[in-house]
């Protein structure tokens, strides 16, 4: 290769290493989907969810305002390598997704935006299964207090 | 049921003040008016301390609590302090800071206000005082309702936090008329939905309306500025009053127009006592 | 006012929990702006990475469902006070800000 060539392809290379960490990984295209199964087969292909009681959701009965709405997730099974929080009802149903890592604790808090009383599904992965719990969180606006 | 006469018994007690100041001064007793304020409200929440009134609906109903407790671990509102204090603390073009213009330097020092000023013969309120010691340095006036008004008021606020409300209505007449003009306000029918403040803030304070539940008067004032999650940013006493005015179907005044200054007073004096707690957060 | 983000950090027992307040618009790009008609443009934090001593405990992936000015609560093992937490995000529209801070 001539010289030239080389050093201009190294340079370009280099260039895009620069450039590259600073682009965000793939957003996962389950963030598009617009059913609760779509999010599941585009998140865990192939898995069935299974209920467990060692996941545990706390989420209000009645959501204050749904555009603030704390949601919290804990669970006491081993291995696990992914939450993902659902809001059913929501134009798209996922809201979060948490990749865990042998140092993580699988325990997450955030707050999320509801648009209207819907199931709440949280989805755990574990040792290669996948598991769900859900619980209703009903979301009104007020009409009156503004 | 005895809610009702309980609310029937101030509202008149109210409307005797009101028919009594009409005839001659010696009507107007705030000191008096506030002891059955806050006696009306004991009564109606027995198990409810003095100083929880400050913290609104969060005081009356558990599930909505629980929520705001999960939301103050980490309030949205800390950004706009920090914006807040960053603005108290830049001087003006002339060199002066806002500190200036106020009493210790303006640190400590929101549960003074709102005030009757003698020299105008108006009430000023904090963001009045904020908005005049950028006038007398030069600077252009803040918006009253959100923004930079509503941050630097924050940071003042939560200097103060903790500190108790010490409104003052000297026995002069301008103050007592001011005073009374508020109250009047306070209890006066408006809007197509023909409701007073006090139809749902006292007489169905700790009900739902829909499903919006009703707080109380008492210690409506403490946590003002407020970042309602509706809003999503903080806003001043006088947009919510304004908000509340729409919400009955009334037009709403300006924020810090006389009537709006007379209510914030009349409110403020009620709550003496409990403690300053702004910045709040409410959905 | 700049982006920020706020950390509070500490550990017991090697246990570090971990909470946070980002500011961030959160825009879903599904609401009208009132004065225009026009619909404001979708803006929104991606992907959020959560490094240890410059490790990886923990990436999240949001979606605009996500509250304004998000909140994020984690735990991870193996912590000692005075080790660094840092704070990363990207947006979807290729904006991101990192802050680290120290575990109690």
């Amino acid at each position: 290769m001539k010289r030239r060539h080389f050093v201009s392809l190294l340079s370009t290379a280099l260039v895009a290493m620069a450039v590259l960490p600073k682009l965000a990984m793939a957003w996962p295209k389950a963030f598009s989907e617009t059913t609760t199964k779509g999010v599941i087969a585009q998140l865990f292909p192939g898995l069935k969810t299974a209920s467990s009681d060692l996941v545990t959701l706390k989420a209000p009965a009645i959501a204050e305002n749904g555009a603030v709405v704390p949601v919290s997730v804990s669970t006491e099974l081993a291995d696990v390598t992914n939450i993902s929080i659902l809001v059913n009802e929501n134009p798209n149903p996922l809201a979060a997704s948490f990749d865990m890592t042998p140092a993580s604790i699988p325990e997450v808090s955030t707050r999320l935006k509801m648009g209207k009383t819907t199931m709440v599904t949280v989805l755990v992965a574990a040792g290669g299964k996948l598991y769900s719990v859900e619980q209703e969180v009903k979301v009104t606006i007020g009409g009156c207090g503004g | 049921m005895k809610y009702l006469l309980g609310a029937a018994c101030v509202c008149i007690f109210f409307v005797q003040t009101l028919q009594a100041a009409d005839k001659n001064m010696p009507g107007i007793s705030p000191a008096e008016d506030q002891k059955s304020f806050v006696e009306y409200f004991s009564k109606r929440f027995p198990s409810v301390p003095f100083q929880e009134f400050g913290n609104g609906i969060y005081a009356l109903d558990e599930g909505q609590r629980a929520q705001w407790e999960e939301i103050e671990q980490f309030p949205p509102y800390e950004f706009a302090v920090d914006a807040g204090k960053a603005l108290f603390e830049t001087p003006f073009a002339n060199g002066k800071s806002y500190g200036s213009c106020f009493e210790n330097g303006g640190i400590g020092v929101r549960q003074d206000y709102p005030y009757f000023d003698s020299g105008s013969g108006q009430v000023k309120t904090l963001e009045l005082a904020i908005n005049e010691c950028r006038e007398n340095n030069g600077e252009k006036k803040l918006k009253y309702k959100k923004g930079d008004i509503a941050a630097i008021s924050a940071y003042m606020a939560f200097t103060s936090r903790g500190e108790l409300l010490n409104v003052k209505v000297p026995d002069e007449p301008a103050a007592l008329a001011a005073y009374q003009d508020g109250m009047q306000f306070y209890y006066e029918k408006r809007g197509q939905l023909n409701f007073s403040c006090a139809d749902c803030h006292v007489q169905n304070a700790g009900q739902n309306i829909r499903a919006d539940s009703l707080s109380a008067a008492l210690g409506h004032p403490t946590h003002f500025p407020v970042y309602r999650s509706k809003w999503g940013e903080l806003g001043t006493l006088h947009r919510r009053f304004g908000g509340c005015n729409k919400n009955v179907r009334a037009t709403p005044l300006d924020a810090q127009s006389e009537s709006y200054r007379n209510l914030e007073y009349f409110l403020s004096y009620m709550s003496n006592g409990l403690e300053i707690n702004g910045p709040g957060a409410r959905k | 006012m700049a982006n920020q983000i706020k950390i509070r950090a500490k550990q017991k027992d090697g246990i570090a929990t971990v909470k946070c307040l980002i500011s961030h618009i959160m825009e879903t790009g599904t609401r009208r702006d009132s004065k225009t008609g026009d619909i404001v443009p979708a803006h929104f934090i991606e992907e959020v990475t959560l490094k240890h001593n410059g490790k990886v405990v923990m990436t999240a992936n949001w979606g605009p469902a996500v509250s304004k000015d998000p909140y994020l609560s984690f735990k991870f093992k193996g912590a000692a006070s005075g080790d660094s937490v840092t704070i990363s995000w990207i947006d979807n529209k290729g904006e991101s800000q990192s802050v680290e801070d120290t575990i109690k």
